[in-house]
């Protein structure tokens, strides 16, 4: 088990469990990542400090920081 | 249509469009509403609320209201909690007759999540699958009639950006209208877990009942939305404190007993949908990479999408700072034609400058700005329109968040440089009140062009044309020192202000990088055309009156004594020389003296008088003092002025010989001069930082809705403008400069 922002970019994982804070959590929840939810990491963009996520065809962006608190299985 | 309440005259009805952010949304109110549009505002928050109607077969002319893009109805601040206002109509905003969800077919499971919650609260209810066109594109198909089916309501796919299916929307909504119950399938996902069954009751025992918990559903529908909103340290001010102690503990127990309320509530809509999701959506496998990828791979690059940034950024920047010159140019020629027509139609006195001086130049005050603000609405719309803005704050929110803005700050900040008017205006695009109250603070320390022929007149007239070292320019670098000085300034004032006064929880930055399309150029026009009505009408006036006011501050009391004095010179000048052009060139220097004269005896060269005490801690006369007074009209306004103060006449301006000379010979009564480039460099400060810009207090004002912001940063500015000008020159003389 890893979190999200340790992924390798283009690498896909299983969502396992959400931590941080309960606006945090909830909010992704509510934009579908779940636990047992696929999610790609996209790219790693270090100038802004931010990461690229694809879940559920969508794209969303999530601070290096916050997407540590995001547990993953990964190579699903 | 019997009764007189379902006449369409009587009771106009209302139907909400909700949705997703970056769904079409607004791209399907344009094409619904037209140009009868027209932005409003939210009651007690600082979010517009855009309203148009629309005209229905058998409804007639119903109001269509645009609830702000959300991916769903929880919320934890007083702005986010507008979406369920809107939809539940809850107090103060009013029941919608039905709602429009506007489902991305791209991101269908997601989208319905929302589609969930809506149906809960028991609502008339109408989706619009947007973006078919799509699907093909990205390997999808979407089975309308199924998905319409599971969810027991009507289901009309278009594309909002092409116009399809909206005659097919319109009809289906009418229906709905016509037979609400019809469309009213009640939940499809309820909490059966005896657990989180007992939760909701409990809750919805404590919904306070104004919410209006006519039926179950709704009551429901409201108790699960407490269980998710509310917390210790939400901003729901709406929410009875019995009611968030209730939620609270049930939270507790359930912590106890080692559930999580919320999750069971999220992950039992999703598994409703993802169960469902088969019998509506195919999804055919591997798809190769899309054009938003192949865009993305360039546009988010570590070094070339960082390169295309400052192009893009450059180009706005550009646009604002000198392709807006020739309207404007354009503008103030018109406005001084219309002027100049109206002295010569017009009897002289006091009507005749009433209208010139004051009216005609007010409103001359007010549309000078549009050329900016129309350029820079225009390309907001195209960013935010083609999925760029997204990315915009991605690439920016390290920095921005190390100064406590958001990403999307960028945008006004950059454009402060220009002008703060539409940089202000410009601050809509952030959704978080906090963040946009930070970000309009500060804009106005940036160094806008306005600054600038100040900047140029005092560095002419009071520093050496040399160069350092034989290559560094005294004057340029002294100018290019301004910006990085007022850019410092405005950065800690953020860090400063975001960590104090505006602080505000560090929200998790979870944006959606919506996929690149083509911007629907209607829709970005009436948008930006909308926005600029909202200034004209509602800052424009209070500018207006601003200019109108200062004019007769300038301008009051008329004293007689002077006129008949300067009267009798000219006269004798008329009859001594013969008329020509040294005849002409005596009475032109008589009249810049009269009016220099009367200026000084003027109210506001009284105040200047009366602020010489506060302004000569920082090396500034009375005559300075009115120069300020007159730079609150705008601050370019400054140099006019002192033209006139100085007797050289207002049509002067910082390239003009006349003035840089008459500022270097400008003397004490004890013969030291006045203007050394140690007070240069103080006026400069304080020109820097003070907001003496009634145009950018009428907009803060517009903005925020309440005098107590823009009080605030006329205030505090001031205050560190003083502090920062006095520190510079007295510091410089304890130094042994001037």
């Amino acid at each position: 088990m890893t979190s999200l922002d340790l992924l390798n970019p283009g690498s896909t994982a299983r969502l396992v469990s959400i931590g941080g804070d309960r606006a945090f959590r909830c909010r992704l929840m509510e934009l579908g990542l779940l636990p047992g939810t696929l999610v790609r990491l996209v790219r790693r963009v270090d100038v802004g400090g931010v990461l690229e996520v694809e879940v559920r065809g969508c794209r969303l962006s999530v601070r290096h920081g916050e997407a540590r608190h995001v547990a993953v299985e990964a190579g699903a | 249509m019997t009764t007189p309440a379902a006449s369409p005259t009587l009771a106009t009805r209302r139907v909400a469009i909700a949705g997703n952010p970056n769904t079409g949304k607004t791209t399907l109110f344009n094409r619904l509403t037209g140009l009868s549009a027209k932005v409003g505002n939210y009651p007690g928050v600082t979010v517009e609320s855009e309203s148009g109607e629309v005209k229905l077969a058998r409804s007639g002319v119903v109001t269509v209201v645009d609830v702000p893009g959300t991916y769903s109805l929880t919320a934890r601040s007083a702005e986010e909690q507008i979406a369920i206002q809107a939809v539940c109509g809850l107090h103060p905003l009013e029941r919608p007759d039905a709602v429009v969800l506007v489902v991305d077919a791209t991101q269908l499971t997601r989208n319905l999540y929302l589609a969930l919650q809506i149906i809960e609260t028991d609502i008339p209810l109408v989706i619009a699958l947007n973006m078919v066109d799509m699907l093909g594109e990205l390997g999808q198909e979407i089975d309308a009639a199924a998905l319409e089916r599971e969810l027991g309501v009507r289901v009309v796919p278009i594309s909002a950006q092409h116009g399809e299916g909206l005659d097919a929307l319109r009809v289906a909504l009418d229906e709905v209208l016509a037979s609400p119950d019809r469309a009213r399938p009640g939940p499809r996902w309820i909490p059966s877990d005896p657990r989180l069954r007992a939760d909701v009751d409990a809750v919805a025992r404590e919904l306070p009942a104004i919410w209006k918990l006519d039926n179950p559903r709704r009551r429901d529908a409201l108790a699960l939305w407490a269980l998710l909103s509310l917390d210790e340290n939400d901003e729901l001010p709406d929410a009875p404190a019995k009611l968030r102690e209730t939620v609270l503990a049930r939270r507790r127990a359930a912590a106890a007993d080692g559930r999580e309320i919320e999750a069971e509530i999220i992950q039992g809509r999703y598994a409703w949908i993802d169960q469902r999701a088969p019998k509506f959506l195919r999804q055919r496998a591997s798809v190769r990479e899309s054009r938003t990828d192949r865009v993305d791979r360039l546009l988010l690059h570590p070094a070339l999408g960082f390169a295309v940034f400052l192009v893009v950024m450059g180009l706005v920047f550009q646009s604002l700072f000198s392709w807006a010159d020739p309207l404007i140019g354009l503008i103030e020629t018109a406005v001084g034609a219309v002027k100049e027509q109206v002295v010569s139609a017009l009897p002289p006195g006091f009507f005749n400058d009433l209208v010139a001086e004051g009216l005609i130049e007010g409103v001359g005050s007010v549309i000078v700005f549009l050329p900016q603000i129309l350029l820079l609405f225009f390309f907001i719309g195209v960013m935010e329109d083609s999925g760029y803005m997204a990315r915009v704050a991605f690439l920016m929110d390290r920095l921005m968040k190390s100064i406590g803005l958001h990403g999307r700050a960028f945008v006004p900040m950059m454009s402060g440089f220009a002008c703060a008017v539409p940089a202000i205006l410009a601050t809509r695009t952030m959704e978080r009140q906090r963040d946009r109250m930070l970000t309009m603070m500060v804009v106005p320390l940036m160094t806008c062009s306005a600054r600038l022929p100040v900047y140029s007149l005092l560095i002419a007239a009071l520093f050496p044309p040399d160069r350092i070292f034989g290559v560094l320019p005294v004057q340029g670098l002294l100018m290019v020192a301004m910006y990085v000085f007022s850019t410092l300034v405005a950065l800690i004032v953020a860090a400063v202000l975001g960590r104090t006064l505006i602080k505000g929880k560090s929200v998790p930055l979870l944006l959606e990088l919506p996929p690149y399309r083509l911007p629907h150029w209607p829709s970005v026009l009436a948008q930006m055309w909308r926005k600029t009505r909202v200034f004209l009408s509602e800052a424009g006036t209070v500018i207006l009156a601003c200019t109108v006011a200062m004019w007769l501050l300038l301008s009051f009391p008329r004293d007689a004594q002077i006129d008949e004095r300067f009267d009798a010179q000219i006269a004798a000048v008329n009859s001594s020389l013969p008329a020509g052009e040294e005849r002409d060139e005596r009475i032109a220097a008589l009249e810049n003296e009269r009016a220099g004269e009367a200026l000084r005896s003027s109210y506001g060269g009284r105040l200047g008088h009366f602020i010489e005490p506060a302004v000569a801690p920082l090396g500034f006369d009375w005559k300075i003092g009115i120069g300020l007074l007159g730079a609150f009209a705008a601050r370019e306004v400054f140099v006019s002025t002192m033209g006139v103060v100085y007797g050289i006449g207002e049509d002067v301006d910082e390239e003009s010989v006349g003035l840089r000379q008459r500022i270097k010979q400008e003397a004490h009564a004890d013969g030291r001069p006045i203007y050394t480039p140690l007070v240069g460099l103080a006026l400069m400060v304080f020109f820097a930082i003070a907001c003496q810009c009634m145009s950018t207090l009428a907009v803060v004002k517009r903005e925020t809705r309440s005098w107590t912001w823009p009080t605030f940063l006329f205030v505090y500015t001031g205050a560190l403008a003083w502090l920062l000008s006095f520190a510079v020159f007295q510091g410089g003389r304890l130094l042994g400069f001037g």
